[in-house]
């Protein structure tokens, strides 16, 4: 009785292992190789190739949070960790993505060496009181800008502009965008703005809406047919498309504009002013297009910059 | 003070479903582990080793596992298995599971409690075990169980939070949907707290309750 619970024990170890690894296993597609479809590295993190040089006459004048960047040093940077060709962090704990790039091009700007950033990996729940509490600089993760927000924290941005679409199984041809959703299971994170959108706006049945902390559980659960699609923006679900392409597909029929901003601290215009110049000039001098290409870009859609909300 | 107010009024209908799903999970779980420990904690005490055997191998192994990794097995790692069972259920199940290890060792200190000679009357007398459990123990053992049982209740009203993050909307997934509608932290933690008062005050009195009634001079 005791060798058969404990072969039960060395089971349930390996199998909630191997579920909890589900989110991150992928085909490494060679690079170069002109694959349009296959962008994601899997594992293993490669960046845009784009060198971020810092600004050695960088000063923001009347910018508190400018001053506590430079007495430091450093710049302590809030990003996400687990978002495939975003913002994800490799098995060799590299980093890599379109919003690192974009944070490490801020940082430069500020005359940091995007070398001396400290990441913080800070949940979506915990964004405002990361940057109210002066526990992080700034933070770039998908983070959508709205007037809520705007109480609480600052943007700069946006830099990007996505919107919530569907990432389903590709043997499935019953889901063709929001209004073939009911009776269907539909997967997001907890609480997130997509997933209340589906709630409120009833896409589905309330008992079909499932919610689990990270979008790497929802694509497991959806990998195990547990659920038949998960919904976020389409840039964090092209990531995981590509690196499962035979089993995974992207709709592709964004239904909201999600614009992502640069998460400042309120009340700092001068900082604010300063990071929009500075995205403003990476769209104008290709710096954008380079990061996106190098990144985002590699699932085979293109995009332009948009344009900036200043305020 | 009115704003404070606000993210209750706002919200309320979030708050409303979040508990109504925190006390369901309760009730079914409180339940269901109040009769599985029962029945683990009289195979614990029973005269078969067998079944004393697998009751201390439960009791250890799930006892000794964190509460998280039973829930994950149970949405992440059964499914591999080709078992479908739904979120609530599974949240039900993880719980019961849990809970029941506690209640079982509640069980079996409260049964240590009654003085051996009682047994040992009750079997002269020609009773089954079955008898002499429902019959003579088990009520004079019940005196004993009620405080660190109702604590492991308690516990286990708390634990109903976990839950949260394997996709069933109760109290401990508020926090989350309330920082994506921007509403100020501090006052929705606090709220949760409130609520969670409300719900442990009635365990509190019926413990009160319990305790009375079958108080005895020794």
């Amino acid at each position: 009785m005791r060798m058969k619970r404990v072969a039960a024990v060395a089971m349930m170890a390996s199998l909630a292992l191997s579920a909890a690894a589900c989110g991150k296993e992928g085909n490494p597609t060679p690079s170069g190789g002109g694959n349009a479809s296959g962008g994601a590295q899997g594992d293993s993190c490669s960046t845009s190739g784009v060198t971020f040089t810092p600004k050695t006459d960088a000063n923001v004048a009347g910018s508190q949070a400018f001053q506590k960047i430079k007495s430091a040093g450093k710049v302590v940077v809030g990003v996400k960790f687990d978002q495939p060709n975003l913002g994800y962090k490799d098995a060799q704990g590299k980093r890599c993505g379109f919003d690192i790039e974009i944070a490490q091009y801020v940082a430069s700007t500020l005359g940091v060496d995007p070398a001396k950033i400290e990441y913080k990996e800070i949940q979506s729940a915990n964004r405002e009181t990361a940057i109210k509490g002066g526990e992080i600089d700034y933070y770039v993760g998908t983070y959508s800008i709205t007037d809520k927000r705007k109480n609480d924290v600052s943007f700069a941005g946006p830099y990007f502009v996505a919107g919530q679409d569907l990432l389903v199984r590709k043997d499935d041809s019953s889901i063709t965008g929001k209004d073939t959703l009911k009776g269907k299971k539909v997967c997001s994170a907890t609480g997130s703005t997509p997933i209340q959108k589906v709630r409120d706006e009833g896409m589905t049945e309330p008992e079909n809406i499932v919610e689990f902390k990270t979008y790497s559980e929802c694509v497991s659960q959806l990998l195990d047919k547990k659920v038949d699609a998960v919904t976020t923006d389409d840039a964090i679900l092209k990531g995981y498309a590509a690196q499962n392409p035979d089993e995974l597909k992207v709709v592709g029929q964004p239904f909201s504009t999600e614009k992502y901003g640069i998460g400042l601290p309120k009340d700092d215009k001068a900082m604010r002013d300063y990071v929009n110049d500075q995205i403003e000039a990476a769209f104008t001098d290709g710096t954008w297009k380079k990061i996106y290409d190098g990144t985002l870009g590699k699932s085979g859609s293109p995009a332009t910059p948009p344009q900036l909300e200043r305020y | 003070m009115g704003e404070f107010l606000r993210v209750l009024t706002d919200n309320a209908s979030l708050f409303r479903d979040g508990f109504i799903n925190t006390v369901k999970l309760f009730l079914i779980a409180g339940v269901g582990s109040l009769v599985l420990g029962t029945l683990l904690g009289a195979m614990r005490v029973s005269p078969i080793p067998a079944l004393r055997a697998f009751g201390a191998t439960y009791v250890n192994l799930i006892r000794n596992t964190p509460l998280t990794l039973v829930f994950a097995f149970l949405v992440f790692a059964v499914p591999k298995l080709d078992v479908n069972i739904d979120y609530f259920p599974s949240a039900c199940i993880a719980l019961t599971v849990y809970t029941s290890a506690f209640i079982c060792e509640v069980v079996r200190s409260g049964v240590n409690t009654v003085a051996t000679g009682q047994a040992e009357a009750a079997r002269a007398l020609g009773m089954t075990f079955a008898q002499v459990l429902t019959l003579i123990v088990l009520p004079q053992a019940l005196r004993a169980m009620v405080p660190p049982l109702m604590s492991v209740l308690i516990a286990m009203l708390k634990n109903t939070t976990i839950a949260a993050g394997f996709s069933v909307l109760e109290a401990g997934a508020i926090p989350a949907y309330m920082a994506e509608r921007g509403e100020p932290q501090f006052a929705v933690l606090t709220w949760i707290v409130i609520g969670f008062l409300i719900l442990i005050l009635p365990l509190v009195v019926l413990q009160r309750f319990l305790e009375r009634k079958w108080a005895v001079a020794r």
